[in-house]
């Protein structure tokens, strides 16, 4: 299972999910109002490099990150 | 050079330090900047979360570019609470001319305010409040979204 945090704000535990592709998640949080919110405005990085795109294969070891706005300094 | 400290940056011993370990290198130029959180909007301070793995491979990204100007980075950031007139953030250019330093500290800066995966938060009456309207959406930040 690859595993998916929630950094900064979002504020939420991480989870396992079962996906073959990071465009799977679309899917899996459609429903959920709350991270929808966070999608919105968040970057993804899968092993800690950020994507830009959700063509991209995911194998059970993964790491997927969601980053939301930033403001260091 | 990257440092996280826990809470607010002891500026003195980190500019004393830098110093004392670089004057002997032989770079003509030393700028650095120090942030200092204001007292204002009724706060009492920040505070910072930081994903250090990002933090890295950025900050490293840019030790590189300095140093294929001849240049050095140097940089320390707070993590939890900074309160007012503490210092959350250093950073500083080493290089043999002034120029250099003086526009890598610009860009660098700059940069790390759009890029760097630091989030912020307003202590107002000992909460921690996200500073949304001041933060940056990160290049590519959308595509999950429904």
């Amino acid at each position: 299972m690859a595993k998916v945090e929630f950094l900064g704000p979002i504020n939420r535990d991480p989870i396992e999910v079962d996906i073959s592709q990071l465009s799977q998640l679309k899917e899996l949080f459609k429903n959920d109002d709350e991270i929808q919110k966070w999608l919105a405005n968040s970057a993804v990085a899968v092993n800690d490099s950020i994507v830009s795109s959700l063509d991209i294969k995911i194998s059970p070891n993964d790491k997927i990150s969601l980053l939301p706005p930033v403001c260091g300094g | 050079m990257l440092k996280i400290y826990n809470g607010s940056l002891p500026v003195e011993s980190i500019l004393n330090e830098w110093y004392g370990i670089y004057k002997n290198q032989n770079y003509g130029a030393f700028i650095n900047f120090v942030g200092i959180v204001r007292d204002e909007n009724g706060i009492d301070g920040l505070s910072f979360d930081i994903y250090e793995p990002i933090l890295n491979s950025w900050f490293d990204s840019w030790q590189k570019k300095a140093n294929e100007k001849g240049a050095y980075l140097l940089m320390a950031h707070s993590l939890g609470d900074v309160l007012n007139h503490e210092s959350s953030y250093i950073s500083a250019v080493l290089s043999p001319k002034r120029r250099v330093a003086l526009e890598l500290i610009d860009l660098f800066v700059e940069d790390f305010k759009a890029s760097a995966p630091i989030w912020k938060y307003d202590i107002i009456n000992s909460k921690r409040v996200y500073a949304e309207d001041r933060s940056t959406m990160l290049e590519n930040s959308g595509i999950l979204k429904g």
